[in-house]
């Protein structure tokens, strides 16, 4: 068993506008089982911020308890990390936003993580709208124990050596929308064409971003029983639409058809062009995002791609009007003023 | 493109890029891997069933497979594939190569051969057929076998008694040698008893400027550079003057300056007419000359020896630069510059090697085509006098002993078809094994970690020692230690990536893991437009993409082999052992198997 990557790497590798190439944004080596979709996430974060030529050390990853949660180990090793205790990275992650708010934050959870033991936490960050990408690798099943059905498990679905689940399943795209999510998506590790300019356009999102994917666990739940295996999401996944993310800097290349593509301007500049998006299906509109879910629930289908997405939203700051600078900038005249600036508030007081 | 055809044993062989470039396909990695284990006989028997020369080569070699070496296009530097196979010379136990010789069969088969000249080309087909029970006679002018490995080569390049226990591992299977004795017909060869001759007679005339001025005055100080070097080895040459200028630019002038060094020259200078980089000689030996203060003046054609009282006072050159056409053609145009003149009172002229047949009648039923070269098959060796058969230098004008080695295997082939009555154009398929290397989950019977090691140097000799004596070998070879770290650069190209597509089940883990992104899932194409959407630029047209049947969600692995390190990890990572990693060994079949 290989412990260590070997240095070399392909000589044309391309280099992003700061001069890095993608073993800049790699980690050590994966020590999850063989062909786990986590690894699949883990290289398309790896490409999505090469491609946008982020600095590594301007983000965070934070995750919490699981085999989703080890991840960050392998992917992003110049960057910050968090690893909190299980099921509380949203407040780790609320913490660590407020102190410095120049960080771009990856929240990095499972379904378990998530939807058991942090569901409390996953919610209040979605209500807040934290400024934060939170990704979810979801294989519907405990692996790190042993492939227990998980609370994002299908009713019916069943994982290699277990019955069919009995209760019906937590649907995270579905909750954070009636919980009044910004930015909401679903995605499947194994299609990166469509995963990749999702995260790229959840870290380009001002406000709390979901990425929930699908990410077939190949030791417990890759079975034909399961709704989370490799070969029945490929066989039931359907696209609401495609994505292209075209960042601030890049110039328009792609030329596409009047009225089949509807454009987007991300906060930071970038561009989103949605194309082939399904008929009557309208996500700048949650009502219309939440019937998609349930249709496509309700035909057996998973529905990938950009769920929702509303820009006009305040984020956690906006609505806290805090400082604009981070806490380890301010000094301390900005910190402690001066007599006068307290006499002033006193004054108003009185 | 279709899918790749990995029975085809050429399609891995081709991976394995040193034994692909090696002309005799001696399995590089199998013998690196022996001497990273400490087996150093067994490497030594692998590379001499396949080269015959391991000692000799290990120090003398050209090295083909070293510019091929993978490791080149991911790093800077080639595994020191040569120097490691001295290790495995140097460190072999004696007895126990004795024991495993082939053993010579006592009853012979009844057919006679003729082996004309002793050098690398002729001992392969004496080494290949001995054992088969054939009697072998073999001719020579000089006093013992060797051919140019004895009186071109340098001891101080290539030590007497390392020579001498290679030719004699074959000359003592029982070959009757007459030695001292140029042969001076072909015709009364084939008027002799013999079943086929073979000719390995080498380049054995080294060019000269007969037209420039001053030429043919100056006789008495002007030497052929490859006559000289014999003469030098030969022992009736002991010493040339204090400046001496070199002509030329292959390893023949560098082993003439070196020489030169080592006899009294103290101002030895190499001129050739070529830009340095476009110079013939190997780029390690203009190193090793360079390092021994033997300046190399390039783009210089000589245009003139100078006399004065009937003696050589120095020779005046044009000087030149290098005009390239968009074919790649040279021309060498004069920059109009004053000529210079450098004083000598020696010139070793080493400007190449021509063949010369002037022992082989025009009578004989042997054509003879273009440059008056004996029209001789490329792949079957045989002359248009079906008895005669050609090998090394002789067949095809100046190459190297690996090539002459290649030849004699192939002439060996011919000369045992020929002499069974079967038809030598039928060739002998290649012996191909393809084993996995898989212990147990994630283990592997190579060592698959790929180390950040650059080259390791050879260590040489102090100068001062080496350059006042002539028999002293410069190069020291790797200690085992040394041996091993530089052997664990090798990146074991012959473990191969194998492909199972009915396995797959398209999690991409093996695209995620590949540290050279070589591994891609995309729709199928042609070719070209292929190498335009793989995970990264695949641009070496030189190295194949390996291309799977097509995958239930209608997309091809490509796999592009370019800079492929085997380190296992695609293997590793696959959930159903689609990928496995798996030992290819192939071997040119040679005579009588």
């Amino acid at each position: 068993m290989s412990f260590i990557n070997p240095t070399f790497r392909h000589p044309e590798l391309p280099v992003n506008e700061l001069g890095y190439t993608k073993k800049d944004y790699e980690g050590t080596i994966s020590t999850l089982c063989a062909g786990c979709g986590h690894d699949s996430i883990s290289g398309s974060i790896i490409r999505a911020v090469h491609e946008l030529s982020i600095p590594p050390h301007q983000i965070a990853k934070l995750s919490g308890i699981g085999c989703s949660s080890k991840t960050p180990a392998y992917f992003l090793g110049n960057s910050h990390g968090f690893n909190a205790v299980h099921g509380r990275m949203p407040s780790v992650a609320t913490g660590a936003a407020m102190a410095n708010r120049d960080l771009i934050y990856l929240g990095v959870s499972g379904d378990g993580d998530t939807a058991s033991i942090g569901m409390g936490q996953f919610t209040h960050a979605i209500r807040r709208n934290l400024n934060m990408v939170y990704i979810v690798m979801n294989n519907g099943c405990y692996g790190l124990t042993k492939g227990q059905d998980s609370a994002t498990a299908d009713e019916g679905s069943a994982s290699k050596k277990g019955d069919p689940n009995p209760f019906s399943s937590i649907d995270l795209c579905a909750t954070a929308l009636n919980l009044g999510a910004t930015f909401v998506s679903r995605s499947f590790s194994g299609d990166k064409e469509q995963l990749i300019p999702l995260i790229k356009a959840a870290i380009s999102h001002r406000g709390f971003a979901l990425v929930d994917v699908v990410s077939p666990c190949v030791t417990f739940n890759n079975n034909a029983a399961s709704t989370k295996s490799y070969e029945f999401v490929r066989e039931h996944a359907e696209a609401t639409g495609t994505v292209d993310f075209v960042p601030m800097r890049e110039e328009i290349k792609a030329h596409y058809e009047p009225g089949t593509s509807t454009e987007v301007t991300m906060h930071d500049g970038s561009v989103l062009h949605l194309r082939k998006l399904e008929e009557g299906f309208d996500p700048f509109d949650r009502a219309s995002a939440m019937s998609a879910i349930a249709r496509h629930r309700e035909a057996g289908k998973v529905m990938t791609g950009l769920v929702y997405l509303d820009r006009t939203a305040p984020d956690l700051h906006e609505v806290l009007d805090t400082v604009h600078r981070p806490l380890n900038t301010l000094s301390e005249s900005d910190l402690c003023p001066g007599n006068h600036v307290l006499e002033n508030i006193n004054a108003s007081l009185r | 493109m279709n899918a790749t055809d990995i029975k085809n044993p050429e399609y891995f062989h081709k991976v394995v890029d040193c034994q692909w470039a090696c002309p005799a396909h001696t399995p590089v990695p199998e013998y690196i891997r022996l001497i990273a284990a400490g087996r150093y006989d067994d490497a030594y028997m692998v590379n001499w069933e396949s080269n015959v020369f391991p000692g000799i080569l290990g120090r003398t070699c050209d090295r083909p497979c070293e510019p091929a070496c993978r490791r080149e296009r991911v790093e800077d530097e080639p595994v020191a594939i040569c120097r490691l196979k001295r290790v495995a010379a140097d460190n072999k136990t004696d007895s126990e190569i004795d024991q495993r010789l082939p053993k010579v069969p006592r009853r012979k088969n009844g057919k006679k051969i003729a082996l004309i000249g002793a050098g690398p080309a002729s001992l392969t087909v004496a080494r290949d057929l001995m054992p088969l029970g054939y009697e072998i006679d073999m001719y020579d002018e000089q006093l013992e076998g060797g051919g140019m490995m004895l009186s071109q080569i340098p001891a101080f390049r290539l030590p007497i008694e390392v020579l001498r226990q290679e030719v004699n591992y074959i000359l003592d299977m029982g070959v009757v040698t007459t030695f001292n004795h140029y042969v001076d017909s072909l015709k009364g060869m084939l008027e002799q008893d013999y079943d086929a001759v073979f000719v390995g007679t080498g380049a054995p005339r080294g060019k000269d400027l007969p037209k420039l001025p001053g030429r043919q005055e100056a006789e008495a100080n002007i030497h052929i550079g490859i006559d000289w070097l014999a003469n030098v080895a030969f022992e009736h040459t002991a010493s040339i003057g204090k400046r001496v200028l070199v002509l030329g630019g292959g390893n023949t002038a560098m082993d003439c300056c070196r020489t030169a060094r080592r006899l009294g020259g103290e101002d030895v200078r190499v001129v050739v007419r070529s830009p340095f980089a476009d110079m013939k000689a190997s780029p390690w030996e203009k190193e090793d000359a360079m390092h021994e203060d033997i300046p190399i003046y390039d783009n210089h054609v000589p245009k003139e020896f100078v006399l004065e009282d009937g003696r050589l006072q120095g020779v005046v050159f044009e000087k030149v630069e290098a005009v390239y056409d968009e074919d790649g053609g040279r021309e060498l145009v004069p920059t109009g510059e004053d000529l210079v003149f450098m004083p000598c009172d020696d010139v070793l002229m080493a400007i190449g090697q021509e063949n010369s047949f002037p022992w082989i009648e025009r009578d004989v039923g042997l054509a003879f085509g273009k440059w008056d070269m004996p029209v001789v098959d490329e792949v079957t060796f045989q002359s248009t006098n079906p008895r005669v058969f050609f090998g090394g230098d002789s067949a095809f004008g100046p190459e190297n002993i690996i090539t002459a080695v290649a030849h004699g295997h192939q002439a060996a082939i011919s000369i045992d078809l020929y002499c069974s009555g079967k038809d030598v154009s039928q060739r002998p398929p290649p012996q191909a094994n393809l084993l996995t290397q898989k212990m147990g989950v994630h283990e592997w019977s190579y060592d698959n970690r790929v180390e950040g090691d650059e080259r390791y140097l050879v260590p040489q000799a102090d100068k001062k020692r080496t350059l006042k004596d002539r028999k002293l070998e410069v190069e020291l070879g790797f200690d085992v230690e040394t041996a091993f770290y530089e052997a664990q650069r090798c990146l074991n190209c012959d473990v191969q990536t194998v492909f199972d597509t009915p396995k797959c089940i398209e999690c991409d883990a093996c695209v995620d893991i590949c540290p050279t992104d070589c591994i891609s899932f995309t729709a199928n194409g042609e070719e070209q437009d292929l190498r335009q959407r793989l995970s990264a630029p695949a641009g070496n047209l030189a190295q194949d993409l390996y291309v799977s049947d097509q995958l239930p969600t209608r997309r091809v692995m490509v796999k592009d082999e370019n800079v492929c390190l085997h380190c296992g990890l695609c293997a590793e990572r696959c959930p159903t052992a689609a990928w496995d990693m798996q030992k290819f060994l192939y071997g040119v079949t040679k005579a009588g198997a």
